[in-house]
């Protein structure tokens, strides 16, 4: 048995995404490949070969793949499919536009955002905004999947040596065109995979007010998050957002800030190891899984966080 | 020029779910249903189409029991003219769906498939992606913005990193994203005057689409139960729990 990994990466390095569902692979278990679509993406297939259990390696390079079109990727994961068992991707914006497609033109269904592995063909996803767990057999002969990343460590980046193996497909169908991006920048870490999360949400009041919240991540070198409230509020992009429908975050420690703790946003951070809440409500139901709350003006105890923090980083 | 619409009949996201004690899956029994916000959004992109003279015809399309039919009456309240239900009583899978969804489009000819991104209920995300393979047509998923000109379409996506735009071939299938707008309340004349329009009633026999579900739920549970709601005084107590106690900082 042989599992077909969907490598997400920017031509150059893999991203942290992929990691995670090798690590959903190896523990269906099989001979892993992972396949990596682009264009110059050399750098990113050898540093897949090293990834730990990888035992080979497919690279496409077609200017049709750099931005990973969905069309065009989908017809050639298409292409080699049926050697496998298995097709993974991660639940990423990436995975979910292309394993859909690839799962459809495969005549199989998609387990979508997967966080467990009970045997080759049955898997454990939340439903209902992570207030259920589903366990679901698939009675396909393919199993298209897409994986949740925070519930599978992800695979270390040495250890591994798979083979290079150059392959081909029809390259560009013509039916969409990548006109380009605008990507946030930030020097702080992404928030899938940081270490602390600094959130805020409606309390806010602007988008002028998260520096406070940059000035305690940055203390904590953590990344920041937001509710949905605060992006459809326009205080912060869209990328910012976690919750049900936005990033699926579960870092060591997660400060929500003016964040009253909607069921869509709590299903995006509610496996964080360590939960803190700052809120003038106590009622707010973000106290009802947080480990540590505090009742107060935001306003008045972030800046004395962030205070407290410096006093310590100085000591 | 067409718009067909998908509209999914799903708990209302303001009920908080119960799994079932037999762990077949959630109450829905005396439960609150609506309309899938993202399809909400969808339809509010369709009536704006219209309302700005791209789009000529909404039609709302909902699949499932007999009371999708109120889904597709707040689709038309909404500004849809007409609707299509396929009537089904079976667990309807998304690739079912989406082969369900190909035949109705491949009557009725738009030029644009709109959807919901995901629907609250099984988060799947999944059905549009899927039309638009079986269909053969271009695909802007998680759409922000969406603009119609000279036969493409200009979609703005939301992705991880920030915003994407990519140009569509028509005809395309666009899944939004909560950004696209805000949707409008249906006004009592136009609820009264969405009585009166038409939705055709079809079948998965009539449309030659098998719906035999591929993935079999085995049991459905609660998630454990985090223990939260402990309160601190101070901020200088809560860095020194997160420090000493529970060691993360």
């Amino acid at each position: 048995m042989a599992l077909l990994v969907i490598a997400e990466h920017d031509n150059k390095t893999l991203k942290a995404a992929t990691l995670h569902a090798v690590a959903a692979a190896a523990a269906i278990g099989g001979e892993i490949h992972l396949l990596v679509a682009g264009k110059d993406a050399k750098a990113a297939a050898e540093a897949a070969t090293k990834v730990a259990g990888v035992a080979k390696v497919l690279l496409a390079e077609d200017a049709a793949y750099e931005h990973a079109l969905a069309e065009d990727v989908a017809a050639l994961a298409v292409k080699f499919a049926p050697n496998y068992s298995h097709v993974l991707a991660p639940a990423s914006t990436f995975g979910k536009n292309l394993a859909p497609r690839v799962a459809a033109l495969l005549d199989v269904a998609q387990l979508s955002d997967i966080s467990g592995v009970v045997s080759p063909d049955t898997f454990v996803r939340p439903i209902y905004a992570g207030n259920a767990l589903a366990t679901v057999q698939s009675k396909d002969k393919i199993k298209v999947i897409t994986v949740r990343g925070t519930a599978f460590p992800g695979a270390a980046t040495e250890g591994g040596n798979g083979a290079i193996e150059t392959i081909s497909g029809a390259g560009s169908a013509g039916l969409s065109r990548y006109i380009g991006a605008e990507l946030s920048k930030s020097e702080r870490p992404e928030l899938t995979s940081a270490r602390v999360i600094v959130s805020g949400g409606r309390g806010m009041q602007s988008g002028d007010n998260f520096k406070l919240l940059e000035s305690v991540a940055d203390k904590l070198g953590a990344a920041v998050g937001a509710s949905r409230a605060a992006v459809d509020a326009g205080f912060v992009p869209n990328d910012y957002q976690v919750g049900q429908t936005g990033k699926i975050v579960a870092p060591e420690l997660y400060i929500a800030v003016g964040i009253s703790g909607a069921i869509q946003h709590l299903a995006g951070m509610k496996d964080s190891k360590v939960i803190v809440a700052i809120n003038k409500d106590e009622e707010a139901p973000i106290f009802q899984i947080a480990d540590y709350g505090i009742v107060g003006d935001l306003f008045k105890i972030v800046p004395e966080l962030d205070q407290e923090l410096a006093k310590r980083q100085g000591s | 020029m067409k718009v067909l619409v998908a509209v999914k009949r799903v708990i209302d996201f303001n009920v908080k779910v119960r799994v079932k004690p037999d762990k077949t899956g959630v109450e829905t029994a005396n439960v609150k249903m609506s309309m899938n916000p993202f399809d909400e959004i969808g339809v509010e992109e369709a009536v704006r189409l219209k309302e700005a003279g791209v789009a000529t015809e909404i039609v709302a399309v909902s699949l499932g029991p007999q009371q999708c039919q109120e889904t597709i009456r707040t689709a038309l309240a909404m500004g849809a003219d007409r609707g299509i239900h396929v009537l089904s009583d079976a667990e309807l899978q998304p690739l079912a769906v989406a082969k369900l969804m190909k035949a109705i489009a491949e009557k009725e000819h738009p030029q644009l498939f709109i959807l919901g991104k995901q629907a609250i209920d099984d988060d799947s995300n999944q059905t549009g992606q899927m039309l638009s393979a079986l269909l053969g047509w271009s695909q802007g998923t998680f759409a922000s913005k969406l603009k119609l000109e000279g036969g493409k379409a200009m979609v703005t996506r939301e992705v991880d990193g920030g915003l994407e735009t990519v140009e569509l071939k028509l005809p395309a299938v666009v899944t939004t994203d909560l950004r696209l707008n805000e949707p409008r309340y249906a006004s009592l004349p136009n609820i009264m005057k969405a009585k009166k329009k038409p939705i055709e009633q079809l079948t998965p026999e009539a449309l030659k689409v098998d719906v035999t579900p591929r993935l079999v739920t085995l049991k459905v549970e609660e998630p454990a139960k985090r223990q939260g709601g402990k309160k601190v005084g101070s901020v200088q107590e809560l860095v020194d729990k997160l420090k000493n106690e529970a060691r993360v900082i």
